[in-house]
């Protein structure tokens, strides 16, 4: 009788302590979702590459870690000063970034056909190549971004567009780690290139 | 004394020269009314881009409000007052159809990642040194003529 009694009293006080354990940790450590918890964004993808011919597949990728750009050739600021500010922080990390990929996916693929797209980055690092998804690919694979685009219509009957101006930085497993906002500071971004590349 | 007298010249001269600000390369201004167009520029365009945007600042010296209404260029009937912004990391480009208001007694930049003149569909090779020839037209102060100097392709990146 006394036994059980002392056996009921310790496993009385176990799940006590178990139940104060759990509710500190899950009100300020969220321990359960630590592995899971940085954003999931991108998708497998594989599109018409402007720069080399043929197609990339997110899957040849492992093992290489590179980022990924959505902007279009009609851009008057933020495309090209986004590819002029990479190619710069490329030219400085030389062949530390060498098997480094840039990826500049085009929001507008009516306009930007492939060898338009190559001839404009021509202007940039060769490691900026372009890609070219359909009308059809282009939705889901912004959404999967979280990169929103829209046109705007001008009063010439054409038009330019808005859109998601960050670089996505995928490490060497194809997995989302960082994003360089627009004018962000130069030291910022080379030492967040640098942590993709050493990863 | 005439030595004296021209020792003092030749050394106002040289604090005038010090003192004065080096003029900006390229700078000029262009006067029309109450308004002073300090240096349009544009940078030259990125092979097969299509567009450009010209940048100056408009400095309104009267004591009313005038307002920016066109723009155009020799080189592209297609040519659009603009504003870009952020929001987040979103940019936002937009053509301002009411144009571009240059308050009174106040200067009006128009510069990279804000306001600019949108050249749009070019068809022919802008290169960094030409220039770009056209026209502003204000509500008030009437129709200026104004070039644009064409500069290299990352003037005002980084």
């Amino acid at each position: 009788m006394r036994r059980r009694r002392f056996i009921l009293m310790v496993a009385t006080l176990w799940m006590a302590a178990l139940a104060a354990i759990l509710l500190v940790t899950r009100g300020s450590t969220h321990w359960w979702t630590s592995v899971a918890s940085r954003p999931v964004i991108g998708q497998p993808f594989h599109l018409a590459a402007a720069r080399t011919g043929g197609f990339v597949d997110s899957r040849d990728l492992v093992g290489k870690p590179y980022g990924v750009f959505f902007g279009f050739t009609h851009c008057p600021e933020v495309c090209p000063t986004t590819l002029f500010e990479m190619s710069t922080a490329f030219g400085e990390l030389k062949d530390e970034a060498k098997d480094f990929r840039l990826f500049f996916i085009t929001v507008d693929p009516e306009r930007d056909k492939p060898e338009i797209l190559k001839d404009y980055l021509s202007n940039f690092d060769a490691r900026i190549e372009g890609l070219v998804p359909t009308l059809d690919e282009l939705p889901d694979l912004a959404r999967s971004f979280r990169v929103v685009y829209e046109k705007v219509p001008s009063s010439d009957g054409g038009y330019t567009m808005n859109h998601t101006a960050l670089v996505f930085l995928f490490d060497k497993q194809g997995e989302f780690k960082s994003s360089i906002s627009f004018g962000e500071d130069p030291d910022v971004r080379l030492k967040k290139l640098r942590l993709i590349i050493i990863e | 004394m005439k030595l004296f007298k021209e020792i003092c010249f030749a050394t106002a001269l040289t604090f005038a020269a010090l003192v004065a600000p080096a003029p900006e390369a390229g700078a000029h201004e262009i006067k029309a009314g109450n308004l002073v167009i300090h240096h349009p520029w544009a940078r030259q365009p990125m092979k097969m881009s299509e567009v450009a945007a010209g940048f100056m600042q408009i400095e309104n010296k009267g004591t009313e409000d005038d307002r920016l209404i066109k723009a155009t260029a020799e080189i592209t009937p297609t040519v659009q007052i603009h504003e870009m912004k952020m929001e987040g990391d979103v940019m936002k480009m937009q053509e301002l159809p009411d144009g571009l208001v240059i308050p009174a007694g106040k200067t009006v930049e128009l510069k990279p990642k804000s306001f600019h003149i949108m050249f749009m569909g070019l068809k022919s090779k802008l290169m960094e040194g030409e220039e770009i020839k056209g026209t502003l037209v204000f509500e008030k102060a009437g129709t200026v003529e104004i070039d644009y100097e064409v500069t290299n392709p990352d003037a005002g990146m980084n």
